[in-house]
């Protein structure tokens, strides 16, 4: 393999493992002091249980997130100098507030975690919420460094230096909020999918249903209505890719010809040679109108785009299908759950609703990695768009393909190993947590 | 500005080394405890470490955070040169990491328990054992830019009887460290002679680590000496180490928890203060001769003013909430009945 290859997948698989942990990392938190906040209003005791059942969740995920990303603030260096050299003191600003409110939530998780009758409860209760918010902080000021990466500004390109910087103005880049908004609405609609599918799972075998019926309703409800609200921030996303970064719409939509009244294009096999999308299902107008708000306005296609600058148009057109229709999807399932929940409550005591919701378990972290996968494949060949291409940045030392089958091997057992403990945690719900049923004596 | 964030970079590595030392030395200590013990140690470990553990290894982020942003020439030229211990420096702490939360958190304590507490102690083992490296070669003048061949510019870089003597260093003060905290957190006579004679052992330990350290910079011609004992202040932090330690030699039985941690601090701010004093600015010696300072490298003025502002406002949240997180889990008893 070729050792920039290799550098690439090896960066591609360390954010693909992190942001999965660092998702659930960050939106658990708000689960848990929900389900606590329920018990600390009404003393039911099921609150307490899913409560401390979640709050194991967290400390697993938040600790596998933490050193992760450890490992990327690193990798960051090892793999592309050429682009921190250049880069580190302009985008820098995100990350080091991000050091603050990462410390600061792992001090809140110190106090939460172990703070069982050892602090007043509603302190307890409010470092938990502590937890939760600073770790979405984290995300954005995280995202907010991303997007600078797709969106250069705070400083001055001059024959090659970077002059002028301005780190403030390079946090508030012109791409951070729409993708630091659709980021923490997939974080939310991902986690949510992710642990309501698993209490679902449980209700339908019928273990634990109490418990299992709380801990799935607040899931869900969270679930729901960030998948509701997705649409919306992706919309925004949409527009504004479609002014920035014109390249990327481009190939996210397989969309080869500059036009007037262009044509949205729904999955079909892009072909680069040919310059045409086969088997697909074409809307015309529509992409004008989703990417400019006016089905007349001429979008940009790849034949604008020189043949250097163009990224690969396959991974990212599918990506983006899989990452919209898994979002409609979901998007279908939320709404049949508002359904259920005003007018129909007889569906929320049938097994086919419970069902779908099973099947919906991992479709959000699908959507998330192709989500993911959209903006940074869709970003090449550039590191810093229209500033530095990643081919440059890369690291002088031989062998990184070492280094990534090594990092590849860490990240699948540890996945592995994480699998296992939550499948162990879950299986002993009866005996840890649900107080219903647990021994009296633990 | 540069010299507020220059005090942050120094202030995040000494509380590294002290606080995530202590923390890897917990690990080391229950390496070297014979299986009988092994239990009861670990049980007094982490009734106390367990709380601040996450937050003791922030520091490394905030000191890498810094380099990055403030003096990126800097942590490139480590990233590129140092590749190989920096990315066995990583598997450690991600074992480590891991191991530590899934032995805590696995629902069921089965065998499964052996295999999490064997990669926990050996990669509490091998993380500072790296770190140390690291410290020694950016300072020993290994780094070769001018180098062609792999094994000169990648493997040479950190690979020499010094950088390994620095690195079997780390990981004895590591110990030393860790053993000193215990000593205040045993409840019973027995467990407090156990950990008092693992402390003293760890003196042994962090001597010799030390004389070979000094024997591998005399055999590769690396003026360690010279560094240390060439200036007065460096002499007066050495000796002023040295005399608390006797001091803490005569007081370790005396049951005055406070006093030895405060001693074990002092000698270890010493030590890095010696190790790091005659090099300021500098921060990374090349083979060439040139060395890479962090005045001469620091990143643009609005980029440095920035960062240091950033540190400061965030030293205002997390000092005083790390302080109370310390204080309330250093106190014995519960305070709060759950209802």
């Amino acid at each position: 393999m070729d050792d920039f290859l290799a550098a690439r997948l090896q960066m591609a698989f360390s954010l693909g493992f992190h942001i999965v942990f660092a998702c659930i990392g960050m939106v658990m938190p708000f689960f848990m002091t929900v389900a606590h906040f329920i018990w600390l209003k009404t003393g039911k005791a099921v609150y307490l249980d899913v409560t401390k059942a979640w709050s194991k969740g967290v400390a697993i995920f938040f600790a596998t997130g933490a050193v992760s990303g450890t490992v990327l603030s690193f990798e960051l260096g090892l793999l592309w100098p050429k682009f921190m050299e250049h880069a580190g003191p302009i985008f820098g600003m995100p990350f080091s507030l991000e050091g603050t409110a990462f410390f600061i939530e792992a001090i809140a998780l110190g106090f939460y975690l172990y703070g069982w009758k050892r602090i007043h409860p509603w302190f307890h209760w409010a470092t938990g919420v502590v937890v939760g918010v600073s770790g979405l902080i984290s995300g954005i000021l995280v995202v907010a460094a991303n997007s600078w990466m797709n969106s250069p500004s705070g400083f001055d390109y001059v024959n090659g230096a970077y002059l002028n910087i301005d780190p403030i103005k390079a946090m508030f880049n012109e791409a951070w909020f729409s993708q630091a908004l659709h980021m923490c609405v997939a974080a939310f609609v991902s986690t949510g999918f992710a642990v309501a599918g698993v209490h679902a799972l449980m209700i339908l075998r019928k273990r634990n249903v109490l418990f299992h019926s709380k801990a799935f309703k607040i899931a869900a409800v969270f679930a729901t209505v960030a998948a509701c609200l997705q649409p919306l921030s992706g919309d925004i996303s949409a527009k504004d890719v479609a002014r920035r970064q014109p390249a990327k719409l481009a190939a996210m939509e397989a969309h080869f010809h500059t036009e007037k009244n262009a044509a949205l294009i729904i999955g079909g096999i892009p072909d680069t040679a040919a310059k045409e999308v086969k088997y697909a299902l074409k809307i015309p107008g529509l992409l004008s109108f989703m990417a400019h708000g006016d089905f007349n306005t001429e979008v940009t296609g790849l034949d604008k785009i020189p043949v250097a600058d163009q990224p690969p148009v396959a991974v990212t057109h599918y990506a983006f299908q899989v990452m919209v229709g898994l979002g409609m999807a979901m998007l279908g399932l939320a709404l049949l759950y508002f359904i259920a929940l005003w007018k129909k409550k007889q569906w929320l005591r049938g097994r086919w609703l419970l069902k779908l919701f099973v099947i919906a378990t991992p479709l959000g972290f699908i959507a998330l990695e192709a989500g993911w996968t959209v903006t940074e494949v869709g970003r090449q060949p550039w590191i810093i768009n229209g500033i530095m291409r990643t081919a440059d940045a890369v690291t002088p030392m031989p062998g990184i393909r070492y280094s990534f089958y090594l990092f590849t091997a860490v990240y699948i057992s540890l996945s592995l190993i994480v699998t296992f403990l939550l499948y162990r945690q879950i299986a002993m719900v009866g005996r840890l947590y649900d107080s219903e049923v647990k021994p009296q004596n633990d | 500005m540069v010299y507020v964030v220059i005090a942050f970079l120094w202030t995040a590595i000494l509380l590294y080394v002290l606080l995530g030392g202590a923390d890897f030395g917990a690990g080391i200590i229950e390496l070297f405890t014979s299986r009988p013990n092994r239990s009861r140690a670990r049980k007094t470990m982490y009734q106390a470490i367990g709380p601040v553990w996450e937050a003791n290894h922030m520091w490394l982020i905030i000191a890498i955070v810094i380099l990055f942003v403030g003096f990126p020439k800097i942590y490139t030229t480590v990233s590129v040169y140092l590749h190989i211990p920096l990315v066995c420096m990583l598997l450690g702490i991600i074992a480590r990491g891991t191991a530590f939360v899934f032995r805590n958190y696995d629902a069921v304590k089965d065998n499964m328990q052996k295999l999490y507490t064997s990669i926990f102690i050996y990669s509490s083992l091998i993380t500072p054992f790296f770190l140390g490296i690291i410290a020694a070669s950016s300072v020993s003048g290994q780094i070769d830019l001018q180098a062609t061949d792999f094994l000169s510019a990648y493997v040479f870089s950190w690979l020499s009887w010094f950088s390994l003597s620095v690195g079997l260093f780390t990981v004895s003060i590591c110990g030393y460290l860790a053993a000193i905290f215990i000593i205040g957190q045993t409840d019973n006579a027995a467990d407090r002679a156990l950990f008092i004679r693992k402390a003293k052992r760890s003196v042994f330990a962090v001597m010799f680590a030390g004389a070979l350290v000094f024997i591998a910079a005399y055999s590769e011609q690396i003026p360690v000496w010279k560094w240390i004992f060439g200036h007065p202040l460096g002499l007066l932090a050495i000796s002023s180490a040295s005399i608390s330690l006797l001091v803490m030699w005569f007081t370790i039985d005396k049951d005055k928890p406070a006093v030895l941690r405060l001693l074990a601090g002092f000698q270890v701010t010493m030590i890095l203060f010696a190790a790091t004093y005659t090099h300021f600015p500098n921060i990374v010696l090349l083979k060439n001769g040139e060395e890479l300072s962090l005045l001469a490298h620091q990143g643009q003025a609005k980029t440095i003013d920035s960062l240091a502002y950033a540190l400061l406002i965030g030293s205002i949240f997390i000092l005083p909430a790390l302080f109370y997180l310390i204080y309330v889990f250093q106190k014995k008893k519960p305070d709060f009945n759950e209802h």
